[in-house]
This record gives C-alpha cells, structure tokens and sequence, in this order.
C-alpha cells in the first residue's frame, strides 16, 4: 500500500463515521427530533451538575473552606480516603489491610488471564485467603486485631473472595448431586437451591445474626463478620450452583458413555471428563456471578459491618465533615463502578477469547 | 416399583449416610437452638402473634396502632412489601421497556445515553442508590417552599404529592360488592385466556362492563370518587396522594435499578429476532407498526418472558432492602418483632416461609404465560 493509498483510505474512514454521525442523528425527521430534544435535556441536567462537582467545588482544604464553597467537598474525600479504606482498622497498623488488598487485587488480575490458568492456582486462592485472614487478625504478628474492627474496602474484597472461594467447590458439589440419580440427594440438593435462591440476602443475613448463634454450639463466641461470612457462603453456593448445572446439562451424553466404556468411575468421570469441559464452559456466567456478588456485598451494612458502603455513611457523620453524604457515596459509586464495570468489560473479551480459542 | 428402585439408585447405602448426615445436622441444630431457647426461657411456638405488638408503623396500608396484636403488624408489613414490589414491577417494565427501545431507535445520541445509564446503575449497588435517594428525598424543601411540577407534582421533606383517585363514603358492602366484580372480572379473562377465545373485542366488552357497573355502583350506594390534585394549605400540602420519602426513595431505587435490567433484556429479545423476519414481513408489505406487532414481538417475547420474571423476582427480593433506609416492609417489621419478642427462629422462619410462597406462586404465574408465548410443542416437553 502506498502512502496516497493510505490516506485515501484514512480519509473514506472517516467521511463513513461522519455518514454513520449523520444518519445515526438526523436520518430521519423523527431521528433530528430526539436528537435536538435530548440535546436540550442535557444541555439543562450537564451544566448545574458540572458546575456543583468540577468549577464550585473544593478540592482541598478543611470542612471550614467546603463550608464557604457552593460546589461539592472532594477535599472530604481526601480526608476520609483512608477511612473508606480501612474504617476502624487500628490506624498504626493499617498496613496490613492493605497487603491484603494488594495481594487479593493481584491476584485477581493474574486470574483474570488465560495464559495463567493452571493448577498453580486453585493452591494460590486458598492460601492468599489463609494468609491474609492471618494478617488481618494478627494471629502471627501481634497485636492481634478482632474482626468487628475490620472495615472498608479491604473487607468488602476480602468477604467476597473468602465467601466467593468457598461457594464454589460447594456449588459443584450440590450442582452434581442436584443432576445424582439418587433419588434422595437430589431432593436435599433441589430443596436447599430453592431455599437459598427464594430468600432474599437481607433474610439470610438475619439468621446468621440471630440463629446462628443459638444454632452452633458456642456461636454466641463466634463474631459477626465470620457468621455473616458463614451464612453468605451457603447463599452464593446455591446461585453458582445452578450456574454450574447448566454448564452440566451441556455436557453431551456421548462423554459419559465413553467414559464409562473406559471403565471410569463416578468421581473420575467428572473429575477428568465432565468438570473440565462443563466449567470452561460457565467461566463468562461466574464472572457474571462474581460481579453481582461484589455489589451485594454491600448488604454487610444492614447488619452493622462497616464494608465499603456503611464506611464511606459513616465517613460523613464525622462531627468534623458532617453531612457530605453526597460525595461519600459518589466516591464509593465509583470504586464499585471501576471495579464491576472493569469485571463486565472482561467478562465480554473472556467470552470472545473462549470461543475463539475453541474454534483452534 | 420400578420407581423406587430408581430413586434409590444404584449405592442406596451412599444415600442412606447422605440422608443420615443431613438428619443428624439438623437435629443438632435443632437441639443447641432449643436448649438456648430453654436457658434464656423463651417457649418456642407462634403464640407471639396474638400478643399485643407495643410499637408503631411509620406508614401501613391497614389500620396499625401499638398494642395490636403482632400478626397484624406482620400482616401491615407484608402488604407493605408487596405495595412496593407490585408498583416496582409495573413501573420498571413501562421505563424498561421505554428504554429499552429507546436504545434500538436508531439515533446514535439516545442510545449511547441509554447505554451510559445501563451501564452506571447496573455496576453499582442498590443499597448505595437507596442511601443516595433516600439522602435526596429528606434534602427536598419543606413544603412551603417544595419544588412543583406542573402544580400538581410536590417534591417535599415530607415525601411527594401526586394527583390521584379520591374516594368518601365508601361502604363495605359496596367494597365487597366491587372487589367480587372485580374477582369475577379477573377470573373470566384468565379462563378466556387459558382456553385460547380472548379477543380484543371480547376483553373490551368485559373491561367496559366493569368500569361501568363501578361507575353505576358509587352513586347508588351514595359513594363518591373525585380525581384529586394535591394543593398547598396552611404548612401542608393536601389531597391526592403522599408517598412518604422512605416509600417514594424505595420506589425509586427499585424502579430505576430494575428499569435497567428491563432494558437491557427488552434490547437483547428484539435484537434475537433474525433480520430476515424484517426483511420477509417488509416484503410481504407490512408496515413497521405491524412487523413489530405481528412478527418481531411474538418471538422476542419467547426470550424476554422467561427473564423479566427472573427480574420480578429479583426486585421483590431486593425490596427487603427497604429496612435499610426506615421503610417499614416485611423483613423490617419482622427484624423488630423477633427483637422485642425473642422468638427470633419463628419469627424468621415466617419471613422465608412468605418469601418463598410470594417467589414460587410468582414463578407459577409466569411459567403459565409463558407456556403461552412459548413455541407450540416446545414448552410442554
């Protein structure tokens, strides 16, 4: 291709996105009418709201200069950054928190790649969590730190791995038993699903307030935190559960016929033959799952834990910046929206990747 | 025989230790929860319900007051979820579908614009955009100063006005009188609908014959009905309606989260319908109106049905989230009746009972409309 070709092509390019502009906006009479009409609307929504967060606003200062100011207070969201991270984490040793998000969100962008996905990694996600739970406590490195003073970010993602982590091989296993030919462990399986899955999250996270405790034998010792965890964890197994499943039902019977004419067993059958392919298949529907389960996290502040959300409420009942309840939840909006918006865009690419890579 | 034989499958001793397990968990659940049950002295059993309930309900549909026995409140509370999620599920499915098809217009502005507000309430959690209205709902002028639409809409700390139906001296017989006209009503259109003879004309006729016997109902039995518009008087605004800030920030907490949803399944159920079904219904000399009527709707509803009822229930679940931000629903009178009471596993084991009846009879309904959008011989199987 020569250089003249190149910009002949360039410019038929973007004479077909003007004609693209063009169509898309004034095709049609119609067409020019709602375009003119949602200019107008945003026209009168932008400048106000553009106004309030960008030219009046405060950027930095005390509570004093937000006061003085018309526009919103992002010089509060300095100030409260590190306790929308970390709420009542003693502040000396708020370090460890933060290796704990390091790691989690590390390694969550190495699991995030094909390229790393190998047994090396089902190890990996069982003693990260392990570790940072230590950490976190300070079992090893005293002082020791009591969950109900755990906050912010830092419990948000670490709730949701741990509970996340834990529903899966559970899931599996009632996925399998809920497709068992034995009669009676399908019932308990399909009996538990339906349950967890009619229940809302609020409820469930009122037993593991109030009946738990009275349940478990000693569970009136067992903190808050861990009995929500507990409970979570038997709620999200019953919706990954029938992620799984439908992964299952896809499987072709030709594979368990073959299978059982190499003289393989139940648990070898889905160990070597069916879990492989069905789970491939259900990776793009858990990370769909994933990024629900991080928004529903924020549920912890019904019951009194401070996870991101109820950090960033409390952030602005500060006597010092009282009632700056609007940027504290802007600000959380936009870690929760970075983080599950980042999630669904990779969710989509992972989809493309997968079918691609089975076509080879 | 046969049948036993097969639910007991091929290892019934591997089933008979799942089962035994299963039992034994729970019976040691069962006993620790009854032992602290006996050690702090509360008797286990539903005679709570009937004792007097010694608190007050912001807002209930039926008439509350402390000292009512506690089933009643239960009761005020279930009505009050279902007022919310009922209003949520009707007023999502008119904004989702609005945007739904906004973003299928054509015009590139709309629908990047629909696509901007998908995307930023679905990544974000609903509890945080309930915090956010319920924060913007008790920030609204007082209403001396509120802040109106059209002088009928008041936006107000002391919740919104809307113009609304007024209804005085409305007996109970003539209350009975409409709510059987109205069963009746019902029953003959879902027979109608059952049986394949529903027509336009026919569900027309029906609907006419009931407003009309409403309308002949109120003036002869000395009832009145004036459609109100909420006014300023003395520090209040009055008539119409009020939905409290906690009800209207719920409301539009539920209606804009799911309205997203909607639109994003209205979006992928009509973009499912091939191009060659445009095209062929073009060519068959259809107009747009019809080709969306007559062809393309049918067949996305096959794909959209079975997903909104999934986000029905969704939001009558994430109506729960209501007890967060003071709306008394359910799950919040629940929480306060197993607090005063002690009898928190009863009290809870109601809540999940009524969740789980609302959740299964709304499956049923739906699974039958569905078995009628469905593909003739598909939907049986």
């Amino acid at each position: 291709m020569t250089i003249s070709e190149a910009l002949d092509a360039r410019t038929w390019r973007s004479s077909a996105t003007v004609q693209t502009l063009k169509v898309g906006l004034f095709g049609t009479p119609l067409n020019s009418v709602i375009t003119v009409v949602t200019v107008a609307l945003l026209a009168w929504i932008i400048p106000p709201l553009l106004r309030w967060g960008v030219f009046d606003a405060t950027w930095t200062g005390t509570s004093a200069d937000c006061a003085a100011g018309s526009g919103a207070c992002w010089a509060f969201v300095g100030a409260k950054f590190r306790f929308i991270l970390f709420a009542f984490y003693p502040p000396a040793l708020q370090w460890r928190p933060l290796v704990v998000m390091v790691l989690l969100l590390g390694l969550l962008v190495v699991t995030a790649q094909p390229r790393f996905w190998r047994k090396g990694l089902l190890i990996a996600w069982p003693v990260v969590v392990a570790a940072s739970w230590i950490l976190m406590s300070g079992t090893l490195t005293p002082p020791s730190v009591p969950s109900n003073q755990w906050g912010g970010l830092a419990v948000t993602l670490f709730v949701w791995s741990v509970c996340f982590g834990l529903a899966t091989p559970l899931a599996i296993l009632l996925a399998l038993a809920r497709r068992s030919g034995m009669g009676g462990v399908r019932t308990l399986a399909i009996v538990f699903i339906e349950l967890m899955r009619g229940t809302p999250m609020v409820a469930i996270l009122y037993v593991a307030m109030l009946i738990l405790p009275m349940a478990i034998p000693g569970g009136q010792l067992i903190d808050k935190s861990v009995r929500a965890m507990i409970m979570i964890t038997l709620f999200w197994s019953a919706y990954v559960a029938e992620v799984v499943r439908a992964g299952l039902q896809a499987i072709p019977a030709g594979q368990y016929e073959a299978a059982a004419a190499l003289g393989l067993g139940y648990w070898r059958t889905m160990q070597l033959i069916v879990l492989p392919q069905a789970l491939r298949l259900v990776i793009p529907g858990m990370v769909n799952l994933a990024i629900g389960f991080l928004l529903a996290t924020s549920l912890l502040a019904v019951i009194g834990i401070f996870d991101l959300l109820n950090a960033a409420r409390a952030s602005a009942t500060d006597p010092q910046w009282l009632g700056y309840y609007d940027e504290a939840y802007l600000f959380a909006a936009l870690i929760y929206f970075v983080l599950c918006f980042g999630g669904s865009r990779y969710s989509l690419w992972l989809e493309k990747y997968l079918r691609r890579s089975d076509r080879h | 025989m046969r049948k036993i034989s097969l639910w007991w499958g091929s290892y019934p001793l591997t089933q008979v230790a799942v089962i035994t397990a299963a039992i034994a968990l729970f019976w040691l659940l069962g006993h620790n929860t009854a032992e602290t049950m006996a050690r702090i002295g509360i008797t286990p059993g539903f005679d709570f319900l009937g004792r007097p309930a010694n608190f007050e309900i912001g807002e209930a549909p039926i008439a509350f007051k402390a000292g009512d026995p506690y089933a009643r409140a239960i009761l005020a509370g279930l009505l009050n979820t279902l007022r919310a999620a009922v209003l949520g599920c009707v007023l999502a499915t008119i904004l989702g579908v609005a945007l739904g098809v906004a973003s299928l217009s054509g015009n590139l502005l709309l629908a990047g614009l629909v696509r901007w507000y998908v995307e930023i309430v679905r990544n974000t959690p609903l509890l945080l955009q309930l915090f956010f209205w319920i924060s913007l709902a008790k920030s609204f002028p007082s209403p001396r100063q509120a802040l109106s639409a059209f002088d009928s809409f008041f936006l107000t700390n002391r919740g919104v006005f809307v113009p609304g139906i007024g209804f005085h001296n409305v007996s109970a017989p003539t209350l009975w009188l409409l709510g059987g006209l109205a069963v009746a009503y019902l029953a003959s259109v879902v027979w109608a609908w059952c049986s394949g003879c529903l027509s336009a004309r026919r569900l027309g006729l029906a609907t006419a014959l009931l407003l009309g016997a409403i309308v002949l109902a109120f003036p002869l039995t000395g009832a009145g009905a004036t459609w109100e518009i909420p006014a300023l008087a003395g520090f209040n605004i009055r008539g119409g309606y009020n939905l409290t800030p906690e009800f209207a920030a719920l409301l539009t907490g539920l209606v804009v989260k799911f309205s997203a949803a909607i639109a994003e399944i209205v979006r992928a159920g009509i973009q499912s319908v091939d191009r060659g079904q445009w095209e062929a219904s073009r060519a068959l000399g259809l107009h747009s109106g019809q080709i969306m009527r007559l062809v393309v709707l049918p067949q996305a509803l096959r794909v959209i049905t079975p997903l909104t009822t999934s986000s029905y229930l969704d939001l009558t679940k994430d109506s729960s989230l209501a007890v967060a931000i003071g709306y008394p629903d359910l799950v919040s009178i629940i929480n306060t009746t197993a607090n005063t009471t002690g009898q928190s596993l009863e009290a809870l084991t109601l809540l999940i009972a009524i969740y789980l009846a609302i959740n299964l009879s709304v499956s049923a309904a739906m699974n039958l409309y569905n078995r009628r959008v469905a593909l003739r011989g598909t939907a049986r199987a």
